[in-house]
Parts: C-alpha cells; sequence; structure tokens
C-alpha cells in the first residue's frame, strides 16, 4: 500500500544547490575590494549627490534654503548675549568724539555680528587727531571705544594752512591763525615734517634765543633755517646743527651779535661763520672805513 | 612535452603570483568529494630570509581561511566525466570557500586522482670534466634524460631529481658547487591521460580561476599523511578514495612511484545498493554507519533497517544483518587491497629499507581496515591522517581530506620538479635571435 502522508525520507540525497554562472561571478566580484568599496560608498554617494542637486536645481528651493539658513543665523546672532546696547568712548576731545560717534554705529542694540571691530577701529585710527584706538565690546554688551590723541609737537606752515604736528611727524588737525598755539614752536618748508624730532632738538637749544625765534625753515630738505625776529636768519649746516647753534648763542653772549644789524649768519661751513650785514650797515661800515682812510691820508 | 613543460613553468609563474596576492585556493576533485581550501600567505615566516624549512614544517607561513567540501558531480574514477556538472561543483565549493573566506580568489592549485597515473625512472648522464657542478650542468643532466615514449595522448604531470650522483658518490641531494667529472641524475616521471588534465584545466577556466598547479593526489596525499621518517626510509602512502585508489611510494623524501587503481569507496556503495536492492544514497548511509570489513558473532544480531519508498510494506521493512553488510563489502575492499598489491609487488616495494604501508583517504574510515590490509599488504600497516594545518576547520581534519592538506603543503613549498631549473643553453631558440637581426638588415 502506497503510504499517504508523504514522507521526507531522511536518505535523500541533502540539498545540494550549486550557484548559477551569474551568481557565482556576481558573487566574485562584490569580494573584490574596489568594486565592493564602489558599491558600498560610491553609490549611496553618488544617489545622495543626485537627489541632492536634482532638490536644489529648482529656484523656489534654492530661495528657501536660502530664507531657511538666514533665518537660522538671524536668530542666533539676536541672542541677548551678542546684543551691544551701549558704547563708551574714552579719551580724546569734544571735536574728536563727535568724529569718532559718526563712525560707530548710531542705533543700538546691534548685534556684536554685526560690527567690524577691526574695521572700525581701523576707521577711527585714520582720523587725523587719533593716533590708536582700541575697539572692544566689554562687559554688559557695551562697546569700549579708547582713544589715544596724538599730541601735537609743532605747528608746520603749509602756504596758508598751519598745520598741528605730533613727534612722529604725522599732522593731526589744523589751526586758522598762529595766535591759537602760541606754545608750539613753528617750523616750514619742504621736508620739514620728516625732521621733526631735529627741529625740536634745535628749538631746545635755542635757550636765550627762544623769545626771538619766529621759526625753523628747512631748506632743500636738507638743512634748517633759524628765522629770528627783524627779519634775521640762522643758516645751519646739514650735519650737526645744534653745536652750530650753540656756537651762534656763544658768539651772541659774547658780543651781542645777535642784536645788531645782522641780517644773516651763515653757519652752512662751520669752519669759517660768515655775517652778512643788512644794507644801511653795510654802507655804513663802508662809509666808516673810507673816512678813516681819508684821515689817515690827509694827516 | 614541451607544450606541458611550458604550461607547467607557466604554472609556477603563476603560483609566484599568487603568493605575491597572498591568497590562493586548493581544489582537491575528488570523485565523491569536491574540496576547496582558501590560504592566506601571510604568517610570520613569509618573509623570513634564511632558507630551509621554517617552524611546523613550514606550515606557520599560510593559514587556512576558508573551507567548504561540496558533493562531487561528474567526476568518475577521478577523471571529469561530465564538464558542466564538475564545473557547477567546483563552482559550488569555491564561492562557498570564499564566503568563508570573505576574499576573493584567483588562483587554484589542484589535484586529479584518476587519469591513469604512470611512473617512469629516468636518469642522465653529463660529462663535466673535472669541473665544478653549476645550475646550468644540472639542468644539462636533466635535460640529457632519456625520456621514453609514453605516448601522445599523455603528459607529464611530475617530473622530480630524486637523486644526483657525483662520480662514485651516490645520493646526493644537491650537488651544486662539488667538483667531479661525471654528473648522473636519477628522475622520477609522472605521466597522466592529456584529456584528463585537459578537462581539468578547462573547468576550472570556466570557473574563472587561474590554474597555479596541478599535483597526483596520491603524491599529495603522501606528502601530508606520511610522517618524516616514514618518507626517509621507504612508505607506502594508500589513498583509499571514492573512486580510486592512489598508491605511492616515497623514499628519501622523495616520491619514486605512483599508480592508482580504479576501485575505491563508490565500488563498495554500489556492491551494497546492488546486494540489497536498496538506493545509492541508502547504501552510503548504511556503509558509512554500519560498515566493516571483520564481522564478528555480535554482528549476526545486529539488525539494520534499510528501508524502502515502494509503499509495499514487506519491502519498506527489509532488515538486514550487519554480518551480511560486512559479507558484501569485504570482498570489494579485499579487491581493492589486492590490486594495490600487485601494483607495489610490480613497483618492486618489497626491496625498501622500509615497508611501512599508510593507509588514509575516506576509504581507511571502514572499521577493522587496518587489520584486514596487513594480512595482504604485510604487517606494517597503520591508518594514516593527514597533518595539522592552521585553521583548518574541526570537519576537514579527517582521513578522507589528506590531499587537500597535502596540497597546502604542496603550494607553500613545493619540491623541485624539472621545470624549476633554467631552461638549458642551447635549448634556447636561436632562430627568434637570428629572426630578430634579420629584421635589422631588412629594415636599416
Amino acid at each position: 500500500m502506497r503510504s499517504l502522508i508523504r514522507r521526507t525520507s531522511p536518505d535523500a540525497l541533502p540539498r545540494d544547490p550549486a550557484p548559477s554562472r551569474m551568481g557565482y561571478r556576481y558573487q566574485r566580484m562584490m569580494l573584490t575590494p574596489g568594486f565592493r568599496g564602489t558599491v558600498r560608498i560610491g553609490v549611496p554617494i553618488l544617489l545622495i549627490l543626485i537627489i541632492a542637486g536634482s532638490w536644489y536645481s529648482k529656484p523656489e528651493n534654492r530661495a528657501a534654503l536660502a530664507a531657511t539658513i538666514e533665518e537660522a543665523k538671524q536668530s542666533f546672532q539676536e541672542r541677548p548675549q551678542f546684543m551691544v546696547q551701549s558704547m563708551n568712548v574714552v579719551g580724546g576731545d569734544l571735536s574728536v568724539l563727535t568724529e569718532v560717534a559718526a563712525l560707530l554705529p548710531s542705533e543700538f542694540p546691534v548685534s556684536s555680528f554685526a560690527l567690524d571691530l577691526e574695521k572700525i577701529r581701523t576707521e577711527i585710527e585714520a582720523l587725523d587727531p587719533i593716533k590708536s584706538a582700541s575697539v572692544r565690546v566689554g562687559q554688559g554688551g557695551a562697546l569700549e571705544v579708547q582713544l589715544t590723541p596724538r599730541v601735537p609737537v609743532a605747528l608746520w606752515r603749509d602756504g596758508t594752512v598751519l598745520r598741528l604736528i605730533d613727534a612722529d611727524g604725522v599732522q593731526s588737525g589744523a589751526i586758522m591763525a598762529r595766535a591759537e598755539r602760541l606754545d608750539l614752536p613753528l617750523i616750514a618748508g619742504d621736508g620739514a615734517e620728516e625732521n621733526i624730532a631735529q627741529a625740536l632738538r634745535l628749538f631746545a637749544a635755542a635757550g636765550p634765543l627762544i623769545d626771538r625765534v619766529r621759526g625753523l625753515v628747512r631748506m632743500g630738505e636738507r638743512r634748517w633755517d633759524m628765522v629770528l625776529d627783524r627779519d634775521q636768519r640762522i643758516l645751519l649746516p646739514s650735519e650737526n646743527p645744534v653745536a652750530a647753534l650753540e656756537r651762534v648763542i656763544a658768539l651772541n653772549d659774547a658780543q651781542d651779535m645777535l642784536s645788531r644789524d645782522v641780517a644773516v649768519v651763515d653757519m652752512r661751513n662751520t669752519n669759517r661763520p660768515t655775517l652778512r650785514m643788512n644794507e644801511e650797515a653795510a654802507e655804513a661800515l663802508r662809509r666808516g672805513n673810507t673816512t678813516i682812510s681819508t684821515n689817515e691820508a690827509g694827516n | 612535452m614541451g607544450d606541458l613543460y611550458d604550461s607547467q613553468r607557466a604554472m609556477r609563474q603563476m603560483r609566484k603570483a599568487a603568493m605575491q596576492r597572498g591568497v590562493v585556493a586548493i581544489l582537491d576533485v575528488g570523485t565523491s568529494k569536491i574540496a576547496c581550501l582558501v590560504l592566506r600567505f601571510d604568517g610570520p615566516e613569509q618573509f623570513r630570509s634564511s632558507d630551509g624549512v621554517g617552524s611546523l614544517a613550514g606550515q606557520s607561513q599560510f593559514r587556512v581561511i576558508g573551507a567548504a567540501t561540496t558533493r562531487s558531480r561528474g567526476v568518475r574514477f577521478g577523471e571529469i566525466d561530465a564538464m558542466q556538472e564538475t564545473e557547477r561543483a567546483i563552482r559550488t565549493a569555491v564561492q562557498a570557500a570564499q564566503k568563508m573566506a570573505n576574499v576573493r580568489v584567483d588562483h587554484v592549485i589542484a589535484c586529479l586522482s584518476g587519469a591513469r597515473p604512470r611512473s617512469y625512472g629516468l636518469d642522465g648522464t653529463l660529462d663535466v670534466s673535472g669541473g665544478m657542478v653549476t645550475e646550468q650542468d644540472i639542468s644539462q643532466v636533466m635535460a640529457s634524460c632519456d625520456v621514453p615514449d609514453y605516448g601522445a595522448d599523455r603528459e607529464v604531470l611530475h617530473a622530480q631529481p630524486v637523486n644526483f650522483a657525483l662520480d662514485h658518490r651516490s645520493g646526493l641531494a644537491d650537488p651544486r658547487g662539488q667538483v667531479g667529472n661525471q654528473l648522473k641524475t636519477d628522475m622520477h616521471m609522472l605521466t597522466v591521460d592529456a584529456t584528463a588534465i585537459h578537462n581539468l584545466f578547462y573547468c576550472i577556466k570556466r570557473c574563472d580561476l587561474e590554474l597555479a598547479g596541478l599535483a597526483s593526489s596520491a603524491y599529495v596525499s603522501g606528502m601530508s599523511s606520511l610522517v618524516e621518517d616514514e618518507q626517509e626510509l621507504g612508505a607506502a602512502c594508500i589513498d583509499l578514495g571514492g573512486g580510486s585508489t592512489g598508491i605511492s611510494v616515497f623514499m628519501k623524501k622523495h616520491m619514486i612511484f605512483a599508480d592508482s587503481v580504479r576501485m575505491g569507496g563508490e565500488h563498495v556503495t554500489s556492491d551494497i545498493s546492488m546486494g540489497l536492492q536498496i538506493p545509492a544514497a541508502t547504501a552510503e548511509r548504511i556503509k558509512t554507519f554500519y560498515g566493516g570489513v571483520v564481522a564478528t558473532g555480535m554482528d549476526d544480531r545486529e539488525m539494520i533497517e534499510i528501508g524502502g519508498d515502494t509503499g509495499d510494506w514487506e519491502h519498506d521493512r527489509r532488515t538486514v544483518s550487519r554480518a551480511e553488510l560486512i559479507g558484501i563489502m569485504r570482498p570489494r575492499v579485499e579487491e581493492i587491497l589486492e590490486e594495490v598489491r600487485e601494483r607495489l609487488d610490480a613497483a618492486g616495494f618489497e626491496h625498501l629499507p622500509g615497508q611501512q604501508i599508510v593507509l588514509t583517504g575516506g576509504g581507511s574510515q571502514i572499521p577493522g581496515l587496518d587489520g584486514l590490509a596487513s594480512k595482504i599488504l604485510g604487517q606494517q600497516v597503520r591508518l594514516g591522517r593527514p597533518l595539522r594545518v592552521q585553521g583548518l576547520p574541526q570537519a576537514a581534519i579527517g582521513p578522507a581530506f589528506s590531499s587537500a592538506v597535502g596540497l597546502t603543503l604542496f603550494a607553500a613549498n613545493p619540491q623541485d620538479e624539472w621545470w624549476d631549473f633554467e631552461i638549458p643553453a642551447e635549448n634556447y631558440p636561436a632562430r627568434s635571435l637570428k629572426r630578430a637581426v634579420k629584421w635589422f638588415k631588412d629594415n636599416w
């Protein structure tokens, strides 16, 4: 009798399926490191790129993305921690402060991301009266500006304008009349501002003459002329002018030279100081000389 | 012969390339199973500078990282019979082993058990006239061997120099650098049917693999299951396979004879199948579970259900006693062993100093076989199991895998063969050079 229930015979051959040729090749290909790497990493990346690219290629998507990014940036930057509430400018006088205030943001609060501190600092330092400045956002969201003004040490006459010059030779402003700053010495001439230190030394060395000094004139961008009142000039050499000036002062002390009718004291050749007298004085001298000689001739 | 000589050289190059890549597959194409092992050559000994055999008999340089066995299909008597089927079986084994190893294998070293191997002993003489023996002399002395006419349809599978003699001193392993007058060599050459090799080549090529070496399964199972002193003193390895039984005789660590008997375990199975009128699969199963060659009184009482699928109760409830089963198996096993005995006698095995006989292969697992074999083959019979290699799974350490394991040793350090030496200088094709010169003359 045939059994109705089909039993799987234990003696049946074990299932032993052979891979198909294509399956075998596929498996071998997948075991190749380069190919496997491409499939496992390259293909997903490519898919992601394609999807992202197709999404990005639509202008409305691009706009939406830009808007989202902008919004996120805005909301981050406008957090209260980053807001600048006030400003505090230290140093400098009132006229400087008004100039500086024009360069600083006018409306508060403003996000500190919106402030370009370095740019503000450069702009402030570009102002004439400011030597240096430090700009920072300090405690409590205050914009702190620390100014170091330039200190003028001399006046420089440039045509009709009188400019204030500090020790570095940088002009820090202009004034209308000499009378405004009588405390500062006056210099003039091309290249005068580049040798301000020497000029200051000369002024310091002027000593007893200082009341009579009108100013220093740079001649030929090479040497100084010291101009005194009564149109007197002391021509100083380009080398070692202070010593020459001291010699003039010594001569003046000894012989009261400058109170006489001398137009120019020429110290350009230090071995041979030369005087040029005014015309009348020269005339008088010549006359005196002639009188003496005729007297001698008459005797 | 030049054809195979070249292809053997090409295979050696391929083997070198496989070593560079570090991964090579071992394929044992047998009648009952196809085994594939994947070896990785990156052990600590891989870059050892000194020569000689390293630790663990040089096996620590490789590791088995993948192993797979599949039922063989389309192979009869150790020869490929149905190419498509065999190709599928090879694909199955290789794919499973690759999957286990998780690396792609491109080079395969294969062995085949059948193909009617025939051994030849060759000898050659060269007059070196008092000079020092150089590598070139060795190539020349091997080239001077008198090669017998082994037939057009046969190919040389192995050609190993087994002995060198310089003047009156024989038994030299390496005569290079020695001074003498006359250099002699003895060479063992094994030829097999060309068609079997070509079929195997073709099957492996169809699986997108490159053949990096070819060996006789009798030789490699001897390499794996004979211990060193047996190989040195002389021993025979009997590889009882599924469709053929391989015989290899070793002496002084060289194979000096190999043969195969075209009978094996599958013949025992078919005897059982025919004798008991049961399907081959059932026969195989009861052979492996209850088989034996020595019956005892107890076996008369042990009844084996042999079953059936016909629906006839009488037929499906048949039983046989184990004694009956043994009665069927024993004559066939005896026949195989007698045949082996004949082959060994023909080879002059009795003249060897060592008479050790080692039984290995899947058939050697029949209980009581060693007792039967010692009656037929001689007193010194033992059952051999293959050497242990690193990483071999538990399922593949039995005697059925001795040729696969031997093939791993063959892959790791193959013996010098004829084609490993330089081509003798006078055999270089002179014509090609002449043609090159002629071409230059014609064109300039």
